[in-house]
């Protein structure tokens, strides 16, 4: 594409970074980014994406915005609620930078519609709720070799990684499987705090746009952790796992099954 | 001296509220068992039935995990730091 002077001036404050200049943001307009999950990941992660000029952003999510997510969901507001969130978010991601595609996925991730919406996309983002969507967005992104990029968010703390498949650690690698009903005790939700998702959010997006900028060292084989509460991150290296039953020597796990788990997992240990 | 063993938040309430706490030990499995003594309850939320490892923690002695050490049975001494980390889910 050439960029007019409305681009230049858009992106002036990035274009000067010697990381980027014209040709990164150049590939930024060609690159695509899918994130799973419209919530307290995915909308500051969404945000920052759409603002930096990425070309095209599909979002993935089949919830309705409910008057509880608004702390959290900075792309909805009191006036989305009962609407699509991934309609809500296309809106205002739309207004935001309108040069950028925001393809909305009103769907649930399973094994068809992740086989379905993932080989279109350069990275994917898991910003989901939930571990069996977590487990079933690493596995499809090992085997169809889409670089991931996980986070999590609970209370006042997170996680963060970058996988990249047959290069890094994956999920499960470090998670080897998902907790068995039963294993997880209650239902009762953990909460969470608006801003720690969205610190945990940009993270995402910042770590999406080195992948797409083939800048920077990229966050992985290390498991990042943020405690809001002592205001402190950690990284701890993690490795490829060999018995990796999706990316080992020997893998168990060649085709996407969806796992059926209880959809509060989200208590975790 | 003891070790240190810094305790995630979902578990930090059978802990007095305590990120780090001191523990004795001469393997994961002894520390693990004298965190139990002391907080009670906590040894079920990292461990199955059998004592083994739930497949989403980990626990990481020095930064490194112990499965690629020796599981439960690698070596801890005075000073160390243990770490029990969870996977998280929450994000939407």
């Amino acid at each position: 594409m050439s960029f007019t002077k409305e681009h230049i001036a858009r992106y002036s404050r990035q274009l000067i970074l010697p990381e980027i200049g014209l040709p990164g943001q150049q590939r930024l307009q060609e690159a695509s980014v899918l994130l799973i999950g419209a919530g307290g990941l995915g909308c500051p992660a969404a945000l920052y994406l759409a603002a930096a000029g990425v070309g095209r952003l599909g979002l993935v999510d089949a919830d309705a915005v409910s008057l509880s997510n608004l702390h959290r969901q900075v792309l909805h507001a009191t006036a989305d609620i009962g609407r699509s969130k991934v309609e809500s978010a296309r809106e205002k991601l739309t207004a935001l930078n309108p040069e950028t595609e925001v393809v909305a996925y009103h769907a649930r991730l399973d094994a068809a519609t992740a086989k379905s919406f993932l080989p279109a996309y350069d990275v994917v983002l898991d910003g989901s709720d939930n571990l069996a969507t977590r487990y079933l967005v690493n596995d499809a992104c090992v085997l169809l070799g889409k670089p991931l990029i996980y986070g999590g968010a609970v209370q006042w703390r997170g996680q963060l990684m970058v996988i990249r498949p047959g290069q890094s650690a994956c999920f499960r690698c470090v998670f080897p499987e998902p907790p068995q009903p039963g294993e997880i005790p209650d239902c009762q939700a953990a909460g969470i705090l608006g801003a720690t998702a969205g610190v945990i959010g940009t993270l995402m997006a910042q770590e999406a746009l080195k992948l797409l900028l083939g800048t920077g060292q990229p966050l992985e084989n290390q498991l990042l952790t943020y405690d809001a509460l002592a205001g402190a991150f950690r990284r701890v290296p993690v490795r490829r796992d060999p018995d990796c039953a999706v990316c080992g020597v020997h893998p168990s796990i060649h085709a996407l099954v969806s796992i059926d788990l209880m959809s509060c997992s989200h208590k975790e240990a | 001296m003891a070790i240190t063993v810094r305790i995630p938040t979902p578990l930090q309430r059978l802990t007095n509220s305590q990120s780090e706490v001191p523990c004795e030990g001469k393997t994961v499995a002894e520390l693990l068992g004298d965190l139990e003594k002391r907080y009670p309850g906590i040894k079920e939320r990292i461990c199955d039935a059998d004592g083994k490892l739930r497949r989403f923690v980990n626990v990481f002695v020095n930064e490194e995990d112990i499965r690629f050490l020796q599981g439960d049975q690698t070596a801890v001494k005075d000073g160390d730091d243990v770490s029990i980390i969870p996977a998280i889910a929450g994000g939407a």
